[in-house]
């Protein structure tokens, strides 16, 4: 069992999510940079659909009531076990007692905790997840408060003694935001044509920033006025993590993980799924380009994103063999 | 059958939109994107299809397929589908009209120049149609009110509209499965619960679904 100390509410149980039921109005959710937690979880021989903790805000501590191993990645911040400072991306066991500690990031925005065995609740259609906006799944369908205990799935974790780490080639000098922007490869969505060319050059060519009104369910951006050629109503639609709508405000929005599953507002564009992690883990004030992409292109970089897992899943499992002979 | 060709447009990298709408929306496109949703799911690569308003979206698998060959074959299934293939089931939903949890129900009544027994009258009398399910979950769009009745959403939407609200948005009716931001009227009240997450079938209405309102109650 492990015992939450430090948390905000932002902070939530997450899994990979439960697609398959956007036609119940059911939002795919789950973790924010899916990759993230999916490493977390394989560098400790889970699945990497096992649940662990999103933390949205910093810092975050908890403490365990058994001996057990926890991996952290995400945002790159300060992490320390039992007084024991960690490197980013690190997996180390974790004894009894012991205090895991998270401070604010240095870049970055997310991080993610998985711990062996994954935590143990009950599957909500599918996933693990926390629904705030539904109030289901997680602990209860709502973030993580001080004093919550969660347990966790029996597992057997064999770490070398310092632990092990994961680094992922894309993340390498991945920018935060601030001193430049972060980039993000787009598809032309179904309203682009509509909008006026100013726009549509104003759109790929001017920096965006992330406004306060950012969360799960998505990110308004202020930047240049976006202006359709002329007024349109549409009828509802299915809109998927990523679509950038632009409301009557000419400012975009981002809809994200636990977005309505349904929206209104006319669409430009699209993030690839390739880079909503990139998303996840740009904060409040984060400065944005985006730059259109092929679709060839973007499902490329889905292809290199699943080669880099298998290899991650190859890597371990001949590490876990190691570990085992004599 | 008089539908138009669609227009199909990507939606990311893993789904495309098709819509088909020619203006307001239209009973037997609707049908027809019922028809075309279920359809889809056996193409190879398809995960999800989601009917909006005239609309579908299609969520695929770009390693197990591609945008191309999926939008081909929705564009076939559009004009190959028989769209009277969805049976809905039949449902009675009572409701309080209302009251302070349908306290616009005065300000309704007056927006359409009736008396509020003629305007619950009508709205109870009126056969409405499960267009699509979404937004939140178990959310129904509603097809079928009394245009007499159609009220534009208020401009400020209300930050919790709570659960059962039985609410009016333009020409749209609807009932919250939830507690949630709305900016559709609220005229009544319904104990019905359209969303169980923890349930088998979690979601109580299907889209193709027939809904009456049935009065249990007028407090003005």
């Amino acid at each position: 069992m492990i015992e939450i100390l430090t948390t905000g509410l932002p902070n939530t149980v997450q899994d990979l999510g439960r697609p398959g039921h956007l036609a119940l109005g059911v939002s795919h959710g789950g973790a924010m940079d899916k990759q993230a937690l999916a490493i977390a979880n394989l560098m400790l021989g889970n699945d990497p659909s096992a649940a662990g903790i999103e933390v949205a805000l910093h810092p975050f501590r908890l403490r365990t009531h058994v001996d057990t191993a926890v991996a952290v990645t995400g945002a790159d911040c300060a992490v320390s076990v039992g007084n024991r400072p960690c490197p980013p991306w690190w997996a180390m066991t974790i004894r009894a007692g012991e205090t895991l500690v998270l401070e604010a990031p240095r870049t970055g925005a997310r991080s993610y905790i998985a711990v062996a065995g994954g935590l143990d609740l009950p599957l909500v259609m599918g996933s693990r997840a926390t629904d705030a906006k539904g109030g289901f799944g997680g602990l209860g369908g709502r973030g993580l408060s001080r004093g919550d205990r969660l347990a966790l799935n029996p597992a057997q974790c064999r770490l070398p003694a310092g632990g092990i780490g994961a680094a992922l080639e894309e993340r390498r000098g991945a920018v935060d935001g601030f001193a430049s922007a972060i980039e993000l490869r787009v598809l032309p969505a179904a309203e682009f044509d509509a909008f006026t060319p100013e726009a549509q050059a104003a759109f790929t060519g001017s920096e965006w920033s992330i406004t306060n009104d950012a969360n799960r369910m998505g990110y308004r951006l202020s930047g240049e006025t976006l202006s359709l050629v002329s007024p349109m109503e549409l009828l509802s639609h299915g809109i998927v993590p990523g679509t950038v709508q632009v409301p009557p405000s000419g400012q975009p929005i981002i809809q994200l993980a636990d977005a309505n599953t349904c929206g209104g507002y006319p669409k430009i564009a699209t993030v690839i799924e390739a880079d909503l992690w990139r998303l996840a883990q740009a904060p409040v004030g984060a400065r944005l380009r985006f730059s259109a992409v092929s679709i060839e292109a973007s499902t490329e970089a889905l292809r290199t994103n699943w080669q880099r897992r298998r290899d991650f899943i190859a890597a371990r499992n001949l590490m876990a063999g190691e570990q085992r002979s004599p | 059958m008089v539908v138009g060709t669609p227009h199909i447009s990507l939606a990311g990298s893993a789904a495309l939109l098709l819509d088909g709408a020619q203006g307001a929306f239209d009973d037997a496109t609707q049908e027809l994107v019922w028809a075309v949703a279920n359809a889809a799911l056996s193409l190879e690569g398809v995960r999800e299809t989601v009917p909006g308003m005239n609309n579908l979206l299609v969520v695929f698998d770009p390693l197990a397929t591609d945008a191309h060959s999926v939008g081909d074959q929705l564009m076939s299934l559009w004009t190959s589908t028989d769209a009277h293939a969805v049976t809905g089931t039949h449902h009675t939903i009572p409701v309080s009209y209302g009251g302070s949890r349908g306290e616009d129900l005065a300000g309704w009544a007056a927006h359409c120049g009736l008396s509020v027994d003629e305007t619950v009258r009508r709205h109870a009398a009126a056969a409405y149609t499960v267009a699509a399910i979404g937004a939140m979950p178990g959310f129904p769009y509603l097809s079928g009110l009394d245009p007499l009745l159609a009220w534009a959403r208020r401009s400020t939407p209300r930050l919790k509209v709570a659960e059962g609200a039985v609410i009016i948005g333009g020409a749209q009716a609807g009932v919250m499965p939830m507690t949630a931001p709305s900016g559709w009227h609220m005229i009544g009240h319904t104990e019905v619960k359209l969303f169980k997450a923890e349930a088998e079938l979690p979601v109580l209405l299907r889209p193709g679904d027939k809904i009456r309102f049935e009065i249990a109650g007028i407090e003005a």
